[in-house]
């Protein structure tokens, strides 16, 4: 129940003295109340900005924070108040939900700022007062659109394929993004080259060309040269039925693919030729055949899978189909109104085009739409003044729903610029990555040179402490721990491979020993380094993944470190760790995911070099190892 | 039309403010801090210090969300309002949250008689009566266990009539309502419960 409602419940109860006399049985006993009668007033100081209030007020809300018992968990005994070590301006609008029972949504604040403020203190977004929760609902969907293209940008497209991917998925791959391989650009090119010679064709070949010796006709190309234009649409179709083949033997899911748009615009493309060849040479169907030929236009439109500005387009309109719809609808709705008294008001004249209400609808339509081409013009005044208001109307009725399907429009090439946008960055991102990367391997291995002068004289452990956090000695501590822990299952595995992998530098194939296999490691970690780029919920997982792939094999004396070129070692040993290390985005705060603990301090020294990266979670989830 | 623009801008316009916390702990049985919660509470929900009869309908549907609650309100603010204004102000409900929580017996009964009196005139009769307790009746609901039927509400106020009415005039009046009153044992122990409610 509201708040507000609350207050009123004692003297509800009051009242209820007035069905006393009336009652059958005796009142039950009220229930005894143990709470301290007096109000107080508690204090709350959030992040240095003390609030008061009367407890009352923070009662009202039992299920949140504030409201419960959970707040003792936040009393500073000493201070005699409730320490909040989160943002003051937002508690403002907090506190006053509790006071007002109206919760506003401040619209200078980060919709997910807002978001985690209201999951900490425990109250639920849908109490959004009407007032702001339009703009609320508006902001959050326009946030997880943007994150969804993100995601869907750096963990879609451009990721290298899984090493064990079967012909069929490489193929598809290679349809879907040609840019991945050179043979799939070179086919994307070709069979561009052929729509646009095709569609060309089709053009060319109803030109006049000058008539052959003996006539005096003019004859179109197509009769003309009717050999070459036949050779040359064979040659297109079969490449466009040898594509739309492969199309469809590459699909993950084969029903899914026959459904699609591209698909039935393939299939229209190339029917009219077989149906053409199967039809026989008889005069009856060969009508009905020419009309087949119209349809070989659609090739135009397979020219969507080369351009990204069609396809916009294309999306715009379905997703504008309620707005063009009652653009249709209106439209018929006046042009029948208007044909109807255009063709009673013309019906005296003699000699007027307006023969029947169908005949009016081309003069309306022509007339709305402001073309006035002028084959019908109204003869009476009454004609003419209904005339003129139709014009008028045809203006306002089609300038309507423009601005919308305008809007839409704009909306969906802005949100493929920033898919581009994202992807030209994603490389500048995965460089600093790198780079981060090497800092924090560089710090664990200076760590464990300093830990091996330590170890032999105790006295210049002191030296280690130079610029590091208390955070980083545990944290490096702690890798090191796990290293001793795994190294001694697999010393003696990591002593056969390390010859071979001496001799071999570049690591390019898998050793069979057992070994890290360098490759799949460096894809796995770029692939890792692809998920720290976005903001996704999938890369947690991703990151476990890595962790069970991957083995623990790690150079353990200073001379292995020396002796090998230290972007191998790097890659094999240390990549593992300051993989992991790095970053573990932040879960987006609207799916907030339970098994994430709250990060204690930020990790200041290991993501030193990547300022921009959104990762402010903690290291400790690797001990999930 | 002129009239309803006249009457919301006197809604909003209005604004009432009660005599002085002194003089309130005076009239009532409340002390200085009561009537200081009892206020900001009160204020909290109307800021223009008054009370209007619809918000008294949508507060008691809300807390009686089974049945429909509108007719008791109706008969229950009429209650409050002793000054017959339309609306209650602040001095009108604390008064009588004094009375039934802080008053002797008498005027607890005296308060009800009020209640149940529709028209004032001193007498209940049956056609008030009958009303009353359809009123509270529907603010159960139709759901209820065992299923109501049609003439529970009569059979009721046949009972009540025939506790109180000792005269059997048809009517009942003040003293035969508080005697009778006072001769019920339940009645006497219920009316205490209640005291603890601020």
């Amino acid at each position: 129940m509201a708040a507000g409602v609350a207050t009123w419940l004692p003297f509800a109860r009051a009242a209820a003295v007035g069905w006393l006399p009336l009652a059958k049985k005796s009142m039950p006993k009220p229930p005894v109340d143990n709470s301290s009668k007096s109000d107080e007033i508690l204090y709350v100081n959030v992040s240095g900005v003390r609030f008061q209030t009367w407890k009352n007020t923070l009662d009202r809300y039992p299920d949140t924070l504030l409201g419960s018992s959970e707040k003792e968990f936040f009393f500073n005994e000493e201070t005699q108040e409730y320490f909040f070590d989160r943002d003051p301006e937002m508690f403002r609008h907090i506190l006053n939900f509790y006071r007002t029972g109206k919760l506003h949504y401040p619209r200078h604040e980060c919709i997910q700022a807002f978001d985690e403020e209201l999951a900490f203190y425990g109250i639920v977004p849908e109490i959004i007062g009407d007032c702001c929760m339009e703009e609320y609902r508006d902001r959050k969907k326009e946030n997880q659109e943007r994150l969804a293209e993100d995601t869907e940008a750096t963990e879609g497209a451009d990721a290298p394929l899984p090493p064990d991917s079967t012909q069929r998925e490489r193929l598809w791959r290679a349809f879907e993004n040609p840019h991945t391989s050179t043979m799939a650009l070179v086919f994307y090119y070709v069979t561009g080259f052929f729509i646009a010679v095709s569609v060309i064709a089709n053009i060319v070949e109803t030109v006049p060309c000058r008539p052959p010796k003996g006539s005096v006709k003019d004859l179109p190309c197509g009769e003309k040269y009717q050999v070459a234009f036949f050779c040359m649409d064979t040659a297109c179709v079969l490449i466009f039925t040898f594509e739309y083949l492969m199309r469809l033997f590459a699909a993950p899911s084969r029903c899914k693919f026959m459904r699609s748009v591209m698909s039935v615009i393939d299939v229209v493309a190339i029917m009219p030729y077989y149906i053409g060849l199967v039809m026989p040479e008889n005069e009856d169907v060969s009508g009905a055949f020419v009309t087949l030929r119209v349809f070989r236009v659609f090739r135009i439109f397979k020219f969507s899978r080369h351009s990204q500005g069609l396809r916009i387009l294309g999306y715009t309109l379905k997703s504008c189909a309620s707005e063009l719809g009652f653009l249709l609808f209106s439209l018929t709705m006046a042009i029948i109104i208007f044909a109807t008294v255009m063709f009673y008001a013309e019906k005296g004249t003699k000699n007027s085009d307006f023969t029947s209400i169908p005949a009016s609808f081309w003069y309306t339509i022509v007339t709305m739409t402001t073309l006035g081409y002028g084959d019908m013009v109204p003869g009476t005044i009454a004609g003419k003044i209904f005339g003129s208001i139709c014009s008028l109307s045809g203006v306002l009725v089609i300038a309507l729903p423009v601005p919308v399907i305008v809007s839409n429009f704009s909306r969906i090439y802005h949100q493929n610029q920033r898919a581009d946008k994202m992807r030209a960055q994603q490389k500048v991102r995965m460089a600093r990555i790198r780079m981060a990367k090497k800092g924090t391997a560089n710090a664990f291995l200076q760590y464990k040179e300093d830990r091996g002068i330590g170890d032999r004289d105790s006295d210049s452990t002191t030296m280690c402490v130079k610029n590091r956090s208390t955070f980083e000695h545990q944290h490096h501590h702690l890798l090191h721990c796990l290293e001793k822990t795994t190294l001694c299952m697999t010393e003696s595995a990591f002593r056969t491979s390390r010859s071979t992998s001496l001799s071999s530098q570049q690591g390019a194939h898998n050793n069979s020993t057992g070994c890290c296999p360098r490759r799949a490691r460096r894809r796995a970690a770029m692939r890792l380094a692809n998920s720290t780029v976005s903001v996704s919920r999938g890369s947690i997982q991703e990151l476990d993944t890595l962790h069970s792939k991957t083995t623990t094999i790690t150079p353990q004396t200073r001379s292995s470190l020396n002796a090998q070129p230290t972007d191998l070692k790097l890659n094999c040993g240390e990549q593992d760790f300051t993989a992991a290390i790095i970053s573990i985005p932040t879960p987006p705060a609207n799916t907030p995911d339970e098994s994430l603990p709250p990060s204690p301090a930020p990790i200041p020294g290991i993501l030193r070099n990547t300022r921009a990266t959104a990762c402010t979670y903690d290291t400790f989830k690797i001990s999930s190892l | 039309m002129l009239d309803k623009a006249d009457d919301d801008l006197e809604m909003t316009m209005v604004c009432h403010r009660p005599e002085g916390l002194d003089q309130l702990q005076a009239q009532t049985n409340f002390s200085k801090r009561e009537l200081q919660v009892l206020y900001r509470g009160f204020k909290n929900e109307c800021p223009s210090g008054v009370v209007n009869e619809d918000t008294f309908k949508q507060i008691y549907s809300q807390f009686f969300p089974h049945g429909d609650a509108s007719q008791y309100a109706h008969y229950l603010f009429n209650a409050f309002d002793t000054a017959h204004s339309g609306s209650i102000m602040f001095e009108d409900f604390v008064t009588a949250l004094s009375i039934l929580l802080r008053g002797t017996v008498t005027e607890k009964l005296q308060w009800t008689f009020n209640l149940y009196d529709i028209n004032r005139d001193g007498y209940i009769n049956k056609e008030e009566m009958t009303d009353i307790v359809r009123a509270i009746y529907d603010m159960m609901g139709k759901y209820t266990y065992p299923v109501l039927k049609t003439d529970t509400p009569k059979q009721h106020v046949d009972a009540f009539f025939q506790k109180m009415d000792k005269n059997r005039d048809g009517v009942v009046t003040l003293d035969e309502f508080i005697m009778s009153c006072q001769e019920d044992e339940n009645i006497m122990r219920s009316l205490q419960l209640f005291e603890n409610v601020i």
